[in-house]
């Protein structure tokens, strides 16, 4: 008898893995799959006029990190490189943090809104998140353009006498990067903070804790799982943006993606790209366990 | 009772000084570059930045222009085929991984599904530059399949999203009354799961077909030479002087794209 | 339960066992269990949840698949066939009536399924509308519906297909009190009228009691009785179905003589009674009887009951009081005693009283 449950069980399974296997296909055919072929190719030497020679080295992923002066063959670190990497950390970090300031309270102050009045908030929230990013970019350029509205206003109250150079510097690149990804960080906010039963912040009151106290002693510590996803999702696409850096940045002000980019044009390295690509991946996915390891112990706390 | 009047205001729970202000800001900072945006669409003169008044001379220009349509018809296609390709086999794979309890390989088929979410585009993209290279290289064929392909993968996750969360909140009972009632398993799918899951996977469409028309950057990548889509062939015009051309495109891009939202969040509500 | 009259039987368990998970996690839902449904009776399993009820009806819709042991319908075993397959219906606890459906679009479902032509289905569906009293609300959609008026959809949805055996797994649960009542009544009424063998799965002694035909009292996966409801009730065999059925008192005594008047138990006060034995139950040395707190009364006569005790604690039920007293081997015991109108309360807490006991009113314990 216990046959042909065994038998279920095994169709059950098949069934399982054939409703599978299209959408698996797909994505380790134009997904999961091209990746291997990345880190295969890192370790292969570049090729005269792009492509690679099937030799195996580890050359890219040396020059990673340093670079060999061509005339006295001494090493020293890849500044290049590294100041490349430094700044996308940076301002990652930078986007991050004011992402936080302005997304927290926002978040709250939809969270407090009368119940009816919560989708509306957050509607508008969503939408500029799911319009295209290029445009939004694309907007941002205008505003702080030096012919743009900020500087014309500035001029024509006579407040500056020539424009301020805002568009391709960092601080350009942060504030698309902050424009593009504050959705990102109002979002798991808010969803921890819908969830607070704010009968306890009653009782903090009612426990002589100001205003100031109750916010940083029980309102922070409770929807800290939504602050730590938050801050996640807005630093990893931050940390691997292109077409902020791209348009704001000017092509001087290079952030990893760039200089990923720059290694696949004609004559370009490689195998450079790929070790550059896969550093990129490493650190990505480091910060993603971090983010899975903390989500799921905040959530075994609260059960 | 005079003192009534003077009385403090009630005490209000949930104010902490400064944030609304800083929402508020918030919402500002997020609308109103849009709001310029969308205005000099509307403007008469060649400068994104003089307002010159009111006039469709833009729109009708974009409307003129051979490049812009050419692009705009191969994000359409693009965008159509890789919304039907991954809407159906992410429905596929809700029906998979949500009727029945933990299976073996749970967490690889997650990982895998959900991986386009993780990897940074810019990293998916030079890998699909170099993939698809050598299958062109090996081929020769350099058609539409290659975007087609890399943009139906990257929506997969986008349209699993909205499904699985429709599967997961189905009541199974409902599919054993119909095979209680003689209904086979074809006729039960048919006829319960089906109609049941149509707004999730409406949903999922929808996510999908935005996030499809998007893209730039894999799209930057994959395309071969002439395959501009609409976002890669203004972020190509970027690097030029920037006419209203480029803001009436991107107000009709933002019509579509803030409908189709609106659509999935009233839909999602309903459900 | 003689298996040569198998044809008569509806349903026939033969020895089926199911168990849920391996190793640790391995759930023993039921342990063996064998039973057999007459044709057009009104057949209820009655058990607290876990007992394994639910298992069992699951198992004869189809939903579940033995572990071990064999389904029989009508004679035929069913235990390999899918639910689809199977000339049964199940009205759900929780109703699953298709949302997206109307009322009388649900009510067809299971015709339309079996290919019936469309002028059969229409007639049916009216005939079901009928039978459960909801013409006027054919067209709504069903969330747009009371409770009540579901559940009486997911009867109609059940019987259209005329099953053989109709299943019903706690249909009432989700009612209150007084819908309940008049469900219960209607639900006798419909069995009377459709002449359906009714498999009803219930936690409720009360709603087993004045519903069924046959009641099967189940506990950890085992069926402890199967009997008519005076039966059961009357006469429980065991110790988990005298306690899980009405209240009772339970006396330690001792199996004595045999007489031509029936089996006699020595009480613990020394006075010998007449007794009834279970069919399987031992013939001699100490054993468990029950006496239910109504078949006993209260005397100021010490000498001629059968207990005496001290009155510990009176409770006024309004159509009834209970007296709850402790005997001389300080085990307590409950008299009901229905009320007079005059009002008074005959007896005063303190009290030492004696307990007579009627005839048929001591059982004894299979244990």
């Amino acid at each position: 008898m216990t046959e042909p449950v065994n038998s279920r069980m095994h169709k059950a399974a098949v069934n399982r893995w054939l409703l599978l296997a299209p959408a698996l296909v797909i994505l380790c055919f134009a997904a999961s799959g091209p990746l291997l072929i990345v880190l295969v190719y890192s370790f292969l030497q570049p090729g005269d006029y792009g492509g690679v020679v099937w030799n195996f080295s580890i050359e890219a992923w040396f020059n990673v990190l340093f670079q060999e002066d061509i005339f006295d063959e001494t090493v020293t670190f890849a500044d290049a490189h590294l100041s490349i990497f430094w700044r996308s950390v940076r301002l990652s970090f930078g986007t991050t943090v004011m992402a936080f300031v302005i997304g927290f309270p926002t978040a709250y102050f939809i969270a407090t809104r009368p119940k009816q009045q919560r989708d509306m908030w957050l509607l508008l929230i969503i939408i500029p998140f799911w319009t295209n990013l290029l445009i939004r970019t694309f907007a941002i350029m205008e505003v702080i353009r030096n012919e743009g509205v900020i500087n014309s206003a500035l001029l024509a109250a006579g407040v500056i006498d020539s424009p301020i150079q805002i568009l391709f510097t960092d601080f350009a690149i942060m504030l698309g990067m902050l424009y593009v990804y504050l959705p990102l960080m109002v979002l798991p906010i808010y969803a921890s903070m819908e969830r607070l039963d704010f009968s306890i912040v009653e009782a903090g009151y009612d426990l002589y804790a100001s205003r100031f106290k109750v916010l940083r002693r029980i309102i922070l510590p409770l929807v800290k799982p939504g602050v730590i996803a938050g801050s996640i999702l807005v630093f990893v696409p931050s940390l691997g943006a292109y077409v902020t850096p791209r348009v704001l940045g000017g092509g001087k002000n290079l952030m990893v993606g760039n200089l990923i980019e720059l290694q696949f044009g004609q004559g370009r390295n490689w195998p450079l790209g790929s070790a550059l690509a896969v550093t990129l991946l490493v650190i990505v996915m480091v910060a993603l366990l971090f983010y899975v390891r903390v989500a799921t112990k905040e959530d075994i706390k609260h059960g | 009772m005079a003192d009534a009047a003077r009385s403090p205001k009630a005490f209000s729970l949930k104010r902490q000084p400064g944030f609304s202000s800083l929402a508020i800001a918030c919402f500002l900072m997020l609308y109103a570059p849009i709001v310029v945006l969308v205005l000099y669409s509307f403007n008469a003169g060649t400068s994104i930045a003089i307002w010159e008044g009111f006039s469709w001379r833009w729109y009708e220009a974009a409307w003129q222009n051979e490049q812009i349509k050419d692009a705009a018809t191969r994000s359409l296609i693009v965008a159509a085929c890789a919304t039907t390709v991954a809407t159906t086999v992410a429905t596929l794979a809700g029906l998979a991984t949500t009727r029945t309890g933990k299976f073996r390989g749970q967490t690889a088929v997650f990982a895998i599904i959900n991986q386009p979410l993780m990897v940074p585009e810019i990293v998916t993209a030079v890998a699909l530059l170099i993939f698809f290279a050598i299958i062109k290289v090996a081929t020769g064929y350099t058609g539409l399949v290659y975007l087609i392909a890399a943009h139906a993968a990257f929506c997969i996750p986008f349209a699993y999203l909205p499904i699985r969360a429709r599967l997961e909140g189905m009541d199974l009972t409902l599919e054993h009354a119909a095979a209680d009632l003689y209904a086979t398993p074809w006729k039960t799918f048919r006829r319960v799961t089906l109609p049941l899951l149509w707004p999730g996977i409406l949903a999922g469409a929808m996510l999908a077909f935005v996030i499809s028309l998007d893209d730039v950057v894999i799209t930057e990548f994959v395309k071969t030479a002439g395959q501009d889509t609409l976002p890669t062939y203004m972020l190509g015009q970027l690097r030029r002087v920037v006419t209203p051309e480029i803001n009436a495109i991107s107000t009709v891009f933002l019509a579509i794209s803030v409908v189709l939202v609106c659509i999935f969040f009233f839909l999602n509500r309903k459900g | 339960m003689n298996s040569s009259n198998g044809g008569s039987q509806a349903v026939r368990i033969e020895a089926v066992s199911k168990v849920f998970g391996e190793g640790e996690g391995r759930v023993v839902a039921l342990d063996n269990v064998t039973v057999g449904i007459r044709q057009n009776e009104f057949f209820t399993l009655l058990g607290p949840s876990g007992c394994g009820k639910t298992t069992l009806l699951r198992l004869i819709a189809g939903f579940e698949h033995p572990t071990g042991g064999e389904i029989l319908l009508e004679g035929a075993d069913i235990s390999a066939l899918p639910p689809y397959a199977r000339p049964v219906n199940t009205v759900f606890q929780s109703y699953a009536l298709f949302p997206h459906m109307t009322v009388a679009q649900n009510i067809g479902f299971g015709l339309e399924m079996l290919g019936k032509p469309r002028a059969e289905i229409d007639r049916t569906v009216d005939d079901m509308l009928q039978l459960v009293k909801m013409t006027e609300l054919k067209d709504r959609h069903t969330n747009q519906i009371s409770g009540g008026q579901q559940q009486r959809v997911a009867l109609a949805r059940a019987l259209a297909p005329h099953p053989k055996v109709l299943l019903l797994d706690e249909p009432l649960s989700a009612l209150d009190l007084k819908l309940r009542k008049e469900m219960q009544i209607e639900l006798k009424r419909l069995q009377n009228e459709t002449g359906i063998t009714f498999v009803f799965v219930t936690h409720d002694q009360e709603e087993a009691l004045t519903m069924s035909d046959q009641i099967a009292v189940m506990n950890n996966g085992k069926i402890l009785q199967v009997g008519a409801p005076r039966d059961i009730y009357d006469h429980p065999a065991d110790r988990f179905v005298a306690q899980f059925i009405g209240e009772t008192n339970f006396l330690t005594a001792e199996l004595a003589s045999r007489g031509k008047s029936g089996t006699q138990v020595k009480l613990p006060s020394g006075k010998s009674v007449a007794a009834a034995l279970p069919a399987d139950g031992r013939t001699q040395g100490l054993v468990t009887v029950v006496v239910r707190p109504e078949h006993a009364r209260l005397t100021k006569v010490k000498s001629k009951a059968a207990l005496t005790g001290t009155l510990e604690n009176i409770v006024y039920f309004g159509t009834d009081t209970h007296y709850h007293l402790q005997l001389e081997d300080k085990t307590p015991f409950i008299v009901r005693e229905q009320n007079q109108p005059d009002g008074q309360a005959p007896y005063r807490e303190g009290d030492q009283l004696g307990i007579e006991i009627g005839a048929d009113a001591v059982q004894v314990l299979r244990d």
